[in-house]
């Protein structure tokens, strides 16, 4: 296991994958620890931390805290991921066909990027969201239409400085498709921005997730931590767990996939393993 | 043909490329915040608690919406070359106008965000990467990581508790103390006052974005064989980092600040809101909510045009740090 080995030199991405694997268990045992519907009225509302039974208190409502950290764990992880892969898959395509084959091609897939890029995107998000309704895939789906062009920049970008270089002017000499030397030989040469990107990426699509149930656009159904701390705003002063727990699950969550993502660009980067 | 006029035509094509994508947008926009349900009528109505359908069609009438898609498509359209934003029933005041009004603080905060995001973020990124795996290098990862982590509304809540509620140093809402009615210097200090937690909490994650971008943008750099031929000549090392190194690392990190101009305004929407001030993001926010759509389609089209402004002046700073992207 060569790449693990050389993960595991990066101690600190070993311990984002501890955080991120316990996170993982938390989502899905939340049915088995905590069985009853997070949004349920669990006992007295207002409890602190510790107080009639609640492990991390409970909000103006009654409802358990912890209960919905747990069940929100999951709908975190899920969101991030589905997102992200899309948005990534869409920024690859359109960036790399673009900056590869310059003129017309970069022309209009560039236009399209720079549309969708202008509309300001957490308002966009918003927008979408409001309009096809609040669910999990009206919200994957806004994540990912406003997160693809970034990943198409930054790829568009890596092409064009690439595209000239003398190694790939000796692959059209010696007569290899244009198909494969956009994956084979230019791709591997610009992953790691791409990693970086969609480790970043991963991160933003939970964050912007929970901006949305923060001001009230999640699915109504599911529990998320940012729906937690939306309710928990008001209040602030007398209650500040309601607020603080969802928030600390939030940013543990999104450091873990960093620094995983950080380790993977570690082991994968053969430039920068040379140089240490 | 000199350098010089190379630029000037490469800008001006820019330019005329930018507006189909301004119109576009207008498109999308329009037909976009058509799909959704319900129309100003309706929540007027709504307001008003109970109304006859010869209310609703006279509201309707009243504002245009009674008319076909495309004719009022083009009515807008029409209007927005002169200018003419529409007319907002919720505020009962021009677009334009409102607008306007709501544009100056949005920019201020921006502003003062990009400042400090950018400019900070290049300097830790660099002290980063030049010191790798030091002490240095491992605090500014750190903070860049758990900062990156931190949802804004969290960071701004959380700073309202502390330096607002337990401290008292900040207030925690609003642009300025109205009531004081403060002049010249003294109303400047009161609104920098003001400024110091949106900014700070907008700030925070750009800033950790741009120190990671730049951190792994000097390391990919740092392998390159130009690198080690200047290391081989025997330049110093200091003159390999600022000359050599980091003129092609800003590369992404300067592409990255373009696009995230247009996620700076939507992240001003969190931040604005979290503490009530008075800009463009909150606008849409209330906005939305009021279903006020000539109101949306003014604040889409400002935001819009200063991000294909900034993304011009982006593409052309590119140019001049890599003279491998063809300007022609």
């Amino acid at each position: 296991m060569e790449f693990w080995r050389l993960y595991r030199r990066n101690r600190s991405a070993v311990f984002g994958l501890i955080i991120l694997l316990v996170v993982f268990v938390l989502a899905s045992s939340a049915a088995i620890f905590f069985p009853d519907d997070p949004f349920s009225l669990a006992g007295k509302p207002m409890s602190a931390p510790g107080e009639n039974g609640f492990l991390l208190g409970s909000d103006t409502l009654g409802r358990d805290v912890a209960s919905g950290i747990a069940h929100g764990a999951r709908t975190s992880l899920m969101i991030g991921g589905l997102a992200t892969a899309v948005a990534v898959l869409l920024g690859v395509m359109f960036g790399g066909l673009a900056g590869y084959f310059g003129g017309w091609i970069d022309d209009v897939l560039m236009r399209v990027t720079e549309i969708f890029q202008t509309i300001p995107s957490f308002i966009f998000a918003i927008l979408i969201v409001a309009i096809i309704k609040p669910s999990i895939n009206s919200i994957i789906i806004a994540i990912a239409v406003v997160s693809w062009p970034a990943v198409a920049r930054l790829v568009r970008g890596e092409f064009i400085s690439l595209r000239n270089r003398e190694f790939v002017q000796a692959c059209h000499i010696v007569g290899m498709g244009d198909v494969r030397i956009m994956l084979r030989e230019i791709l591997p040469n610009c992953l790691s921005p791409i990693i970086v990107a969609g480790s970043l990426m991963v991160a933003t699509a939970i964050l912007i997730e929970s901006g949305l149930s923060f001001l009230g656009l999640g699915d109504p159904n599911i529990i998320s931590w940012g729906f937690q701390i939306g309710a928990g705003r008001t209040v602030l002063r007398s209650a500040w767990w309601v607020c603080t727990f969802p928030g600390i699950a939030i940013l543990l969550t999104v450091l873990a996939i960093n620094l995983v993502g950080e380790g993977l660009n570690d082991a994968l980067n053969p430039r920068l393993r040379d140089h240490r | 043909m000199s350098l010089a006029a190379t630029r000037v035509r490469y800008v001006l094509k820019r330019l005329i490329q930018s507006i189909p994508v301004v119109v576009a947008i207008l498109v999308i926009n329009f037909f976009l915040l058509h799909m959704a349900e319900g129309d100003a009528a309706d929540v007027l109505a709504g307001e008003a608690g109970s109304a006859t359908p010869e209310y609703m069609e006279q509201l309707r009438q009243k504002f245009g919406l009674d008319k076909p898609l495309p004719v009022q498509l083009a009515i807008y359209l029409k209007n927005v070359l002169s200018f003419d934003l529409g007319y907002s029933f919720r505020h009962d005041m021009p677009v334009i106008d409102l607008v306007m009004d709501r544009f100056v603080p949005t920019l201020l905060l921006m502003v003062s965000t990009i400042l400090i995001a950018v400019g900070l973020g290049i300097v830790l990124g660099l002290i980063a990467a030049s010191g790798l795996n030091t002490w240095r290098d491992n605090l500014i990862s750190v903070f860049a990581l758990i900062t990156y982590a931190t949802p804004l509304f969290w960071i701004g809540l959380m700073m309202i508790v502390v330096f607002s509620l337990k401290l008292g140093w900040f207030p925690t809402s609003g642009m300025e103390n109205v009531a004081a009615f403060y002049e010249g210097w003294d109303r400047v200090k009161d609104i920098a006052h003001h400024l110091v937690m949106p900014t700070v909490t907008l700030s925070l994650f750009y800033l950790a974005l741009y120190t990671r971008l730049m951190r792994a943008s000097m390391l990919e750099q740092a392998g390159m064989d130009y690198v080690i031929t200047a290391r081989a000549k025997g330049l110093t090392e200091r003159r390999i980092v600022f000359v050599h190194i980091l003129r092609n690392a800003l590369l992404p990190v300067v592409t990255m600040a373009g696009v995230q101009v247009g996620a700076l305004i939507g992240g001003s929407v969190i931040v604005e809101s979290v503490f009530a001030w008075p800009g463009l993001g909150m606008l849409a926010y209330e906005a939305l909510f009021a279903r006020d759509l000539n109101l949306l389609l003014g604040i889409f089209l400002l935001c819009a045009l200063l991000v294909v402004a900034i993304n011009l002046v982006v593409d052309v700073i590119y140019s001049f740090l890599d003279p491998r992207i063809e300007v022609g």
